[in-house]
C-alpha cells in the first residue's frame, strides 16, 4: 500500500503540548518537511525561544539550543559563526522577537547573519496568559489591555516585515498566514525559500507567519481562523517584501 | 619560554585567549577593557576566527551561549556595568552548563560610577549576580604575567567542568604594562564535547542545550548535579598565594592589585619590627578556606584590605570562623589606599590589645 | 640603584605615555623588572596625562607610586601637582619652555631644559620628551644609549623607524644640556 501521509523525519515522534486549534504544530511540521526536502536535518541547528514554544527543541530531530527570552538571534549568531557550513534557524513569537528581543533581531538582520527566522505572530502573549503583544491590534482586548489596545495609552502595532525589509542585511522577507490550506501551502514555499536563501549564503531571511491563539483570544479554532483573516491581514498584509526573485 | 615582551594587561588577556585556542570573541566597548576588543578585532581575522562587536552586552553574552553550545572556545569581556547586563546570560550559561570565559575589568560603581580601579563586584562574581543557585570559577590575577597564565587556565577549567570562568581584574591590571613571557606552546586540555550542537549528520540522536526543566523533580536533580560539580571544583581548583605567613604577627587578605600594595607594606612593616603575612586568593571562588584555617592561630588578627566597602572580608570571617578577630580596611570610588594608611591600620591593630 | 620610581606628567599629546613606555622597555632590555601604569581616562588629547614607571632590580610590588625618585614634567600644572611627592635627594627634570616657574624644592636635584624650544629648533616638536629622557639617562646611568635605541625600535611602529637617528640626536642633546 502506498504511503500518502507520514510524519516528516525531522519531526520527533512525541506528543506536542499546544492547545487545541493552535497553529504552532502546523508550522513545526512545515519546517520539518522543508528540512526533509532539502535533506538538511543532519546539518541544521535550531534555536527555541521563550514563550509557548519554549521546549520545541524536543519536537525537532535536528540539534537544538534553547535561548533566553528574545535572545535567539544572538544565540543563532554564535552558532552560525562557529559552524558557517551548517544551517541555523530561530523560532520566535511576537513577544520574544518584537518586544524583548527587538535589538537582537534588528542587529542580526542588519549584520546579514546567514540564519533563518520563523516569526510566529498571533497578536498576543500565549504562554503567560493573554497579555498585550507588540503586534496586538488596535482595540484588541487582552489581559493587560482589558479596555482594548488604545494608541494613546499603548501605542501602535509593530509591522516586523516592513521594519526589517529596510535593512540591507535582510535579503528575504515574507509574510504568510495559517488561516486556510492555500495559505499554509504558500507558507511552506516561503519557509523553504528562506532556508535556501541561507544555504546559498545570501544573508538574513525571515518568514512572518500569522497565527492564531484560540485559547487567549477566547474563540473556537474556527472562529480564530476567521478572526485572523478578517482582522490581522488588513493590518499585516501578506506577501513577499524582499528577495522574491533571489536565485537560490 | 620565549622572548620577554612589554605588554598591556588587556592585550595580554587577548593574546592569551588566542594562544588557548579561543577563536570566537563577542563584546561591546566599555572602558577600561576595550583594548581586549581592539586586539582581537585585529588578530581574529588573521587566524580565521570570529570577532563581533555586538549590539549590546546582552547580545554578546548570548552569542557566547550559542558558540559555547556549538562546541567552540569562546570569550567575552566587559567592565562592571556591562557585566551587570550580562547577568541574564551568565545564569543561562550556568544552567545549561556551557564552558566559556568572561573577563571583568572592574570599575567603580554603583551605576555608571567611574572608570577607576575597584573591587566592588566581588559579591556579584562569587555569590552569583544572576538568578539561581549557580557558581562560576573566579580568577583574580595580580600581574600581567599572571593575566596570561590564568587566562589560558580559565579556558581549561571551563572545558574540564563545563563551567563559566571569570577573569576578574581592574583598570590598573588592564592598563598597566609589565614584562610577560609566553610559553612556546600552551597546555590545552582536550575534552570530547559530544554534547555540543554540531549537527547530527543523521548519525546520532539530537543534542539539546537548555536550562529549562519544568518538572520540579528533574530540576532538583539538575541542581544537585550542579552542586556536586561545584564541590568537586572546591576540592580541585583552589589557587592561593601565601607570602610571609609563617611566624607572622598579623595576616592580611588581599587579591589583585591590592595584594601588590600589601607586598610593599610588608617591607615597610618589617622595618618597624612587625611581621605581616599575606594570603592572596587567586581563585575568589572557590575561596581558599584551607589557607585561612592553616594560619588561624596567627597571634594578632586578620585584616582584609579591599577596594570596596567590605566584601571578601565576609568570606575571610567564614574561613577564620571566629578563631581570631578579622578587621577590614577599604577604599571606594576609584581611590587606592596608600601604603602608609595600611601600615597605620596594621599598627593600630597590633598595638590594640 | 635598587629601584627607580619615575612619574612623567604633562598634557595629552606631548608623548608623556610613550616616554614612559620607552623607559620601561629600555629598562626591561637592561634586564630589570619594570612596570608602566598610565593615568587612564576619557581624554585622548589635550587633557592631563601622566604615567608611573618603575625600574627595579627586585620584583615590583605595587605599580602605583605614592612617591617618586624622579619627576619629569612638561607643563606647569604637573609641577604643581607632583613636586612635593619627589623623595628627598630625588630628581626633577622640567621642560622650561613650558613650565614657567622653577621647582621650590631645595633637597632635590633640578634640571631645567628648554626641551620644546630645542625640539622646535631641531624641526620636530615631538622630540621634546626624548630630550628630557636624555637628561634622565645621563643623570641616573641606569639605561644605556644602546638599550634606549633598541627600545625605540621595539616601541615605534616600523613606518617611523626612519626617525630613529634624529631621535637619538635629540637624546644626546638632552644628555649634553
Amino acid at each position: 500500500m502506498a504511503v500518502v501521509f507520514k510524519r516528516p523525519h525531522a519531526l520527533r515522534d512525541v506528543p506536542m503540548h499546544y492547545c487545541p486549534g493552535c497553529t504552532h504544530g502546523i508550522i513545526h511540521r512545515l519546517i520539518a518537511e522543508v528540512l526533509d526536502e532539502l535533506d538538511i536535518e543532519g546539518k541544521t541547528i535550531g534555536v527555541s525561544p521563550v514563550g509557548c514554544t519554549y521546549n520545541n527543541y524536543e519536537y525537532f530531530n535536528c540539534d537544538m539550543q534553547q535561548a533566553a527570552h528574545g535572545r535567539a538571534p544572538a544565540v543563532a549568531t554564535g552558532i552560525k559563526r562557529v559552524h558557517p557550513d551548517k544551517v541555523v534557524f530561530t523560532y520566535q513569537g511576537d513577544g520574544d522577537l518584537a518586544a524583548i528581543g527587538t535589538a537582537e533581531i534588528v542587529h542580526a538582520a542588519t549584520r546579514g547573519e546567514k540564519i533563518t527566522t520563523i516569526f510566529v505572530n498571533n497578536a498576543i502573549y500565549g504562554m503567560t496568559s493573554g497579555q498585550m503583544a507588540p503586534t496586538t491590534l488596535i482595540n484588541q482586548v487582552t489581559t493587560t489591555t482589558p479596555y482594548g489596545r488604545k494608541p494613546e495609552l499603548h501605542g501602535y502595532p509593530i509591522r516586523v516585515c516592513e521594519l526589517l525589509s529596510t535593512l540591507d542585511g535582510a535579503v528575504f522577507v515574507e509574510r504568510v498566514s495559517m488561516h486556510d490550506i492555500k495559505n499554509i501551502m504558500n507558507a511552506k514555499k516561503a519557509i523553504k525559500k528562506a532556508f535556501q536563501v541561507q544555504i546559498a549564503g545570501k544573508g538574513f531571511s525571515i518568514v512572518e507567519v500569522l497565527s492564531t491563539c484560540p485559547t487567549n483570544w477566547g474563540k473556537s479554532p474556527d472562529e480564530a481562523l476567521k478572526w485572523l483573516k478578517d482582522n490581522m491581514i488588513p493590518m499585516y498584509p501578506l506577501g513577499n517584501f524582499k528577495g522574491k526573485d533571489l536565485e537560490v | 619560554m620565549g622572548e620577554k615582551l612589554l605588554m598591556k594587561g588587556n592585550e595580554v588577556i587577548a593574546e592569551a585567549a588566542l594562544r588557548a585556542g579561543c577563536r570566537c570573541y563577542f563584546g561591546y566597548p566599555i572602558t577600561p577593557q576595550t583594548e581586549i576588543a581592539h586586539y582581537l578585532a585585529k588578530k581574529m581575522p588573521q587566524v580565521g576566527g570570529t570577532f563581533i562587536q555586538a549590539e549590546s552586552e546582552i547580545a554578546a553574552i548570548n552569542m557566547v551561549y550559542g558558540a559555547a553550545g556549538a562546541g567552540a572556545r569562546v570569550m567575552t569581556s566587559s567592565s562592571s556595568p556591562g557585566i551587570s547586563l550580562k547577568q541574564e546570560g551568565i545564569s543561562y550559561i550556568s544552567g545549561a552548563e556551557l564552558p566559556a570565559v568572561i573577563v571583568n575589568i572592574v570599575r567603580c560603581g554603583p551605576g555608571l560610577g567611574g572608570i577607576l580601579p575597584a573591587q566592588c563586584d566581588y559579591f556579584q562574581a562569587v555569590k552569583g549576580g544572576g538568578h539561581g543557585d549557580y557558581k562560576m570559577v573566579v580568577l583574580a590575577p595580580s600581574s600581567v604575567q599572571e593575566l596570561y597564565e590564568l587566562t589560558v587556565e580559565a579556558f581549561n577549567i571551563a572545558d574540564r567542568y563545563r563551567i563559566l570562568t571569570m577573569i576578574m581584574g581592574d583598570g590598573i591590571l588592564g592598563q598597566m604594562m609589565e614584562t610577560v613571557e609566553f610559553r612556546d606552546e600552551e597546555e590545552i586540555i582536550k575534552v570530547d564535547k559530544d554534547w555540543a550542537t554540531t549537527g547530527t549528520e543523521m548519525k546520532r540522536d539530537h543534542n539539546t542545550i537548555t536550562s529549562i526543566y519544568i518538572n520540579p523533580e528533574v530540576l532538583e536533580k539538575h541542581n544537585q548535579k550542579l552542586q556536586a560539580k561545584y564541590r568537586k571544583i572546591e576540592e580541585n581548583e583552589v589557587r592561593v598565594e601565601t607570602f610571609n605567613c609563617d611566624g607572622a604577627d598579623i595576616i592580611v587578605a588581599a587579591y589583585g592589585t591590592v595584594a601588590r600594595i600589601i607586598k610593599n607594606v610588608i617591607k615597610m612593616a618589617e622595618k618597624e619590627g612587625i611581621k605581616v603575612g599575606l594570603i592572596r586568593p587567586i581563585t575568589l571562588w572557590p575561596f581558599p578556606v584551607a589557607a585561612f584555617e592553616k594560619y588561624s592561630e596567627v597571634p594578632k588578627a586578620f585584616l582584609s584590605v579591599e577596594l570596596n566597602a567590605g566584601q571578601m572580608v565576609e568570606d575571610v570571617r567564614l574561613a577564620v570562623n571566629g578563631k581570631r578577630p578579622v578587621y577590614f580596611h577599604g577604599r571606594m570610588g576609584g581611590m587606592l589606599p596608600t601604603q602608609k594608611e595600611i601600615l597605620d591600620k596594621i599598627k593600630e591593630i597590633v598595638k590594640g590589645d | 640603584m635598587a629601584q627607580q620610581e619615575i612619574i612623567i606628567s604633562g598634557f595629552g599629546g606631548q608623548g608623556i605615555l610613550s616616554a614612559g613606555r620607552l623607559l620601561a622597555y629600555a629598562g626591561m632590555l637592561e634586564g630589570k623588572n619594570v612596570s608602566w601604569l598610565p593615568s587612564y581616562g576619557p581624554e585622548m588629547r589635550g587633557g592631563t596625562a601622566n604615567c608611573h614607571v618603575i625600574i627595579s632590580d627586585d620584583p615590583i610590588g605595587s605599580p602605583i607610586l605614592n612617591s617618586a625618585t624622579t619627576l619629569m614634567v612638561m607643563n606647569g600644572p604637573s609641577l604643581d601637582k607632583f613636586e612635593n611627592i619627589v623623595e628627598s635627594g630625588g630628581i626633577i627634570i622640567s621642560d622650561s619652555s613650558l613650565v614657567t616657574r622653577s621647582p621650590k624644592r631645595t633637597d632635590v636635584k633640578v634640571y631645567e631644559i628648554p626641551a620644546t624650544q630645542m625640539a622646535s629648533d631641531m624641526g620636530n616638536l615631538t622630540y621634546a620628551n626624548i630630550i628630557l629622557l636624555g637628561k634622565f639617562l645621563e643623570v641616573t646611568g641606569i639605561i644605556s644609549k644602546e638599550a634606549f635605541e633598541q627600545a625605540l625600535r621595539k616601541v615605534l611602529p616600523e613606518k617611523y623607524h626612519y626617525m630613529i637617528p634624529d631621535e637619538m640626536k635629540a637624546l644626546e642633546a638632552g644628555m649634553k644640556y
